[in-house]
């Protein structure tokens, strides 16, 4: 069964489970979500699935992207996400809601990490930085050596150094789903997801488990 | 509408756990399992921090154990692992967090007992 939903982060809190133990969980108001095309191989060389998300109103869509919308039935949507599959078996104009998610299984949960704007080695990369004594000055927290002396003579592509940080697309792996709320289009998995509160995130099956 | 979901999920306030206040001497009643018996344990101390958060909301309880041993220990107000929660008696204090009974001993650990008149909120 197809698996996918795209959703908003609400934010982190608590559930106490069965035995009283508190699990720490992220909330994700998820769907629902329409099936606005499906594709194919025939056509498009592959198979996936596009969904829509968050209706909103036609003024905000360009004409293109209403009459995309108008030719599955489906109302004006504000995000459209792809979700690759080997097999959809999901009609377009489909509904795709968190029933079809369950307690206990597992996800995994692609969102926007927080930006962190132009961060140093220290912090992007986990650089040890300099010496913090004996002598030494304005060296806390330098990035040291870009690389070898005449022989290359230049800095290695893709050597890493202070640049921007964050605002990146992550992936969670194998998140357990603790709550399913199909009334309240709530979803709560363990631990954390990427990105900030009301932050988009795509919700598909763990790949791996 | 993203604090209602987050409401939605809270657990609900327990009804054995009055309002909490720091420098409350008071009693916390620990459901614990020990293998499928259920007995209850008493926690008796002096509540040192009180967190809010709602669902998230914690107290800290510090009590001195054999040999004058301090320990202390944080409960989550929701958990359902709490039975009750009882007041023996309030303390005039100054701060919300009372951090500084960690450095004291003895007489110097003690705090002014606050009287509250009852029928002033009732």
């Amino acid at each position: 069964m197809f698996k996918g939903l795209i959703g908003k982060k609400i934010g982190m809190t608590q559930i106490f489970d069965e035995n009283g133990a508190a699990i720490p969980v992220t909330l994700i108001e998820a769907g629902p979500c329409y099936v606005t095309q499906v594709r194919r191989p025939e056509k498009d060389g592959y198979t996936a699935v596009q969904l829509g998300f968050q209706e909103v109103s036609p003024k905000r869509l360009t004409g293109g992207q209403l009459g995309h919308l108008k030719k599955v039935g489906v109302p004006p949507l504000r995000y459209l996400r792809e979700f690759r599959v080997k097999d959809p078996d999901v009609q377009e104009g489909d509904t795709v809601t968190v029933e079809r998610f369950a307690v206990g299984e597992r996800v995994d949960v692609t969102g926007t990490s927080k930006g962190r704007g132009f961060q140093g080695g220290v912090k992007r990369h986990g650089f040890g930085g300099g010496p913090k004594t004996h002598g030494q000055s304005d060296r806390w927290r330098a990035p040291g050596s870009r690389g070898a002396g005449s022989t290359p003579g230049r800095t290695m592509k893709g050597s890493r150094g202070p640049g921007h940080m964050g605002h990146a697309r992550v992936t969670v792996m194998g998140l357990e789903v603790v709550l399913v709320d199909p009334e309240r289009n709530l979803l709560a998995v363990k631990g954390g997801v990427p990105g900030p509160k009301g932050g988009l995130v795509l919700i598909r099956e763990a790949r791996k488990n | 509408m993203s604090a209602e979901l987050l409401k939605a999920v809270a657990a609900p306030k327990n009804p054995n756990i009055p309002e909490i206040q720091p420098g409350d001497i008071v009693s916390v009643y620990l459901r614990i399992k020990e293998g499928n018996r259920e007995r209850v344990q008493e926690f008796r101390g002096t509540v040192i921090r009180v967190r809010g958060g709602g669902n998230d909301a914690t107290f800290t309880v510090r009590r001195i154990a054999s040999h004058g041993i301090g320990v202390e220990r944080t409960f989550l107000t929701r958990s359902p692992r709490i039975e009750k929660v009882t007041v023996h008696r309030h303390s005039k204090v100054r701060r919300a967090r009372l951090y500084f009974l960690r450095e004291r001993q003895g007489k110097k650990a003690r705090l002014k007992e606050k009287f509250i008149r009852r029928d002033a909120n009732q």
